[in-house]
C-alpha cells in the first residue's frame, strides 16, 4: 500500500511537469499544444534509446529528454508560428499521431508495439520501497525546480512579452517585439519540459510502448492545467495532483461496481475526464489559482 | 520501383480521395463559417459509421439508406453537442472552442466504446467479384461509394451555387460583418453549416467503414487525412478541400504501394507541414497571415 501511494505521488509529479509545460505555452502565450503527448513520448524514447540501447550513463536520460523535446518543438513550430494559431493546433495534434506511428513501425529502433523494456534508472531498482521513495523525491524536487523556474520566467520581462502576445499580438509586434521568436522560445520551453517528463516516466516504470502515449494523455493534462489554473505553475501542479487522485479514486470505484466490463469502466472514466474539461472551461475558466494582476514596473 | 502497380495505386488513390473529399468539405466549411478547427469531426465519422451499421445490419437498410442515416445521425448529434458544449465558449476565443471540441470528441468516442466495445464489426454486404479493367481492379462497393461521394459533392455545389442558403453561407464565409448587414442571420447559418459539416463527416465515416470495418477508431483513421486535405486545399475553401482530398488520396495510396501501409498517415502529416511552410494558403485558399 505504501509503495502504491509513493508510486502515485511519483506519477503525479510527472503529470505536474506535463501540466507545467502548458503554462508558458498555453497559459501565458495563448498557443495550443494539442500534441503534448507526442513530446512526452519523444522524451521517453530519446532517454530510453540512449541509456538502454546505446549504453550512455543514466543521468544523460533526462537531459536527452529535455533536448529532444526542445528540438522537436522547434521543428513543429517552424512552419506554423507565422500563421494563425489554429494551424498550430492542427499540426501538433497530427504530430502526436505521427510519433506514435513511427514508434510502432520502426521496430529496429523502438521495438515497435512491443516497446522498450528494462530502461535503467538512477537508483537501484532492487531495493523495493526505497527505490520508489528515492525516485519520488527526485521527481518532486525536479518538479518544484521547474515550477520555480517557470514562475520566475513568468514574472520576468520575457514573460510580460508572452502575455502581451497572448492578449494582442499586433500590439506586441508594434511595440517592437519579435513575436515569432518569443512564441518559438515559449513553445520550445514547454516541449522540453514535456520531454523531460517523458524521460522520467520511462526511467521510473522501466518500460515504454506506443500504446502508453495516447491522445487521451493530452486531454488529461489540459484538464489538470485548466482546473488548477493554466497561467501559473502552482495552479498547473495542483491540478495535476488532483487529476491523478481522481483517476485513482475512479479506478477503485470502477472495480467495486461489478455491473460494467473493463472496457466500459475505462470508457466511463474517459467520458468523465472529457466532460470535466468542457465544464471547467465553461464554468471555471481561470482555475483554482487565477492569474494575478501584475502592476506595471515603476518608471 | 516497379511501375506495374502504379495504375492500381492511382485508381485507388482517386477513389479514396473522392470519398475523403466528403468529410474534408465538412471540416473546411465549418472552419470557414465558425473560424476554428472543429475536432469533433473524428467522433462524428465514428458515430456515422455506427449509425449506418446499426440500421444496415439491425433493420436491413440498404447501403444507400444506411449512409443517409449516417448523415442525419451525425448532423443531429453534432449540432446538438456543438450548441450545448462548444458554442457557449465563443467568448473565450477560437482556441478554447477547439480544445472543447477535442474534449467532446473524446467523450463521444467513449460513449460509442461503452455501448459497442472495441470489437470490429462489418456492414452486411453482398459478396461480389472485383471487376478487372486493363489490369486494374475495381471493387463494386468502392464504385458505389464513389458514386455516393460524387452525388454528395454535386448536391453541395448546387446548394451553394443556386439556393438562398448557399449564397448566404458563401457571403458569411467571405465577410461575416457585411453578410450580417445584408440581413444574413449568423446563428442560423452557423447551425446549418455545423449540421451539414458534421453530417458530411458522419457520411464519410460510414463510407470508410463500409470499405474497412466499423470500430471506435474509424474517426481516428480519418482525422489526419481530413486535416491534410483541408490544409493542402486551403483551410476554409470548399473547392480546395476537394482538390486537396484527391491529392491526399493519391499521395496516401502511393505511400501504401511504394513505401509502407503504416506510413499512409505520416505522408499526410508531411504534406501538412510542407504546405504550411511553403504555401500556407494552400492550393485554392485565401491569404492566412
Amino acid at each position: 500500500m505504501m509503495t502504491y501511494v509513493v508510486f502515485m505521488l511519483t506519477i503525479a509529479a510527472i503529470y505536474a511537469l506535463l501540466a507545467q509545460s502548458l503554462v508558458p505555452v498555453w497559459g501565458q502565450t495563448g498557443m495550443v499544444n494539442l500534441g503534448l503527448v507526442g513530446f512526452f513520448a519523444i522524451g521517453a524514447y530519446a532517454a530510453a534509446l540512449l541509456t538502454k540501447n546505446a549504453g550512455w550513463p543514466v543521468f544523460i536520460g533526462p537531459i536527452a529528454g529535455l533536448v529532444a523535446g526542445g528540438i522537436l518543438g522547434l521543428i513543429v513550430t517552424l512552419s506554423t508560428l507565422r500563421l494563425r494559431d489554429d494551424y498550430l493546433a492542427i499540426v501538433t495534434l497530427g504530430f502526436a499521431e505521427v510519433v506514435r506511428i513511427i514508434a510502432s513501425n520502426e521496430i529496429w529502433l523502438t521495438g515497435g508495439t512491443d516497446g522498450i523494456a528494462g530502461i535503467p534508472a538512477l537508483f537501484e531498482r532492487g531495493t523495493g520501497l526505497t527505490f520508489h521513495v528515492q525516485f519520488m523525491i527526485a521527481a518532486s524536487v525536479l518538479c518544484l525546480a521547474i515550477g520555480l523556474l517557470i514562475t520566475r520566467l513568468v514574472k520576468s520581462p520575457w514573460g510580460r512579452v508572452l502575455r502581451a502576445i497572448r492578449d494582442d499580438q499586433t500590439v506586441a509586434s508594434v511595440a517592437g517585439k519579435k513575436t515569432v521568436r518569443f512564441k518559438a522560445q515559449a513553445f520550445m520551453l514547454g516541449a522540453s519540459i514535456a520531454g523531460l517528463a517523458g524521460a522520467l516516466y520511462g526511467s521510473y516504470t522501466s518500460y515504454i510502448a506506443p500504446d502508453l502515449f495516447l491522445p487521451l494523455i493530452t486531454i488529461y493534462v489540459f484538464l489538470a492545467a485548466t482546473a488548477g489554473g493554466n497561467t501559473r505553475a502552482i495552479g498547473a501542479t495542483a491540478g495535476a495532483y488532483l487529476l491523478v487522485a481522481w483517476l485513482e479514486i475512479s479506478r477503485f470505484i470502477g472495480e467495486v461496481i461489478p455491473a460494467f466490463s473493463a472496457v466500459q469502466v475505462a470508457s466511463l472514466r474517459e467520458i468523465i475526464v472529457g466532460l470535466a474539461l468542457v465544464l471547467v472551461l465553461r464554468f471555471a475558466p481561470g482555475g483554482l489559482f487565477k492569474e494575478k494582476r501584475q502592476k506595471a514596473p515603476a518608471a | 520501383m516497379t511501375f506495374d502497380i502504379l495504375p492500381q495505386a492511382l485508381v485507388n488513390g482517386l477513389m479514396a480521395g473522392t470519398v475523403l473529399a466528403v468529410p474534408a468539405i465538412g471540416f473546411t466549411a465549418v472552419f470557414a463559417i465558425r473560424g476554428y478547427p472543429n475536432f469533433m469531426i473524428g467522433a462524428m465519422a465514428t458515430i456515422g459509421a455506427y449509425a449506418g451499421w446499426l440500421v444496415n445490419t439491425g433493420a436491413g437498410f440498404s447501403i444507400w439508406s444506411a449512409v443517409a442515416v449516417a448523415f442525419v445521425a451525425a448532423a443531429i448529434i453534432g449540432l446538438a453537442v456543438e450548441k450545448v458544449a462548444v458554442r457557449p465558449l465563443e467568448a473565450s476565443g477560437a482556441l478554447t472552442m477547439a480544445i472543447a471540441s477535442l474534449a467532446v470528441s473524446i467523450v463521444l468516442e467513449n460513449v460509442v466504446r461503452f455501448f459497442f466495445s472495441n470489437n470490429l464489426r462489418g456492414f452486411d454486404l453482398p459478396i461480389e467479384r472485383d471487376a478487372v479493367i486493363m489490369g486494374v481492379r475495381f471493387g463494386p462497393q468502392q464504385l458505389r461509394n464513389l458514386l455516393i461521394a460524387l452525388a454528395i459533392m454535386a448536391s453541395i455545389w448546387l446548394i451553394l451555387k443556386f439556393t438562398r442558403f448557399g449564397r448566404a453561407m458563401r457571403a458569411s464565409a467571405d465577410n461575416p460583418d457585411l453578410a450580417r448587414l445584408k440581413g444574413v442571420e449568423p446563428v442560423r447559418i452557423a447551425d446549418i453549416t455545423i449540421a451539414m459539416g458534421m453530417g458530411l463527416c458522419g457520411l464519410g465515416g460510414a463510407l470508410l467503414a463500409i470499405d474497412s470495418s466499423v470500430d471506435p477508431m474509424v474517426g481516428t483513421r480519418l482525422l489526419l487525412s481530413i486535416f491534410a486535405a483541408a490544409v493542402l486545399g486551403g483551410l476554409g475553401s470548399i473547392p480546395g478541400a476537394v482538390a486537396g482530398a484527391l491529392s491526399i488520396g493519391i499521395i496516401e495510396e502511393l505511400t501504401v504501394a511504394y513505401l509502407s501501409p503504416a506510413y499512409r498517415l505520416a505522408a499526410s502529416f508531411l504534406v501538412i507541414i510542407l504546405t504550411l511552410t511553403f504555401k500556407p494558403q494552400g492550393l485554392l485558399g485565401a491569404r492566412v497571415r
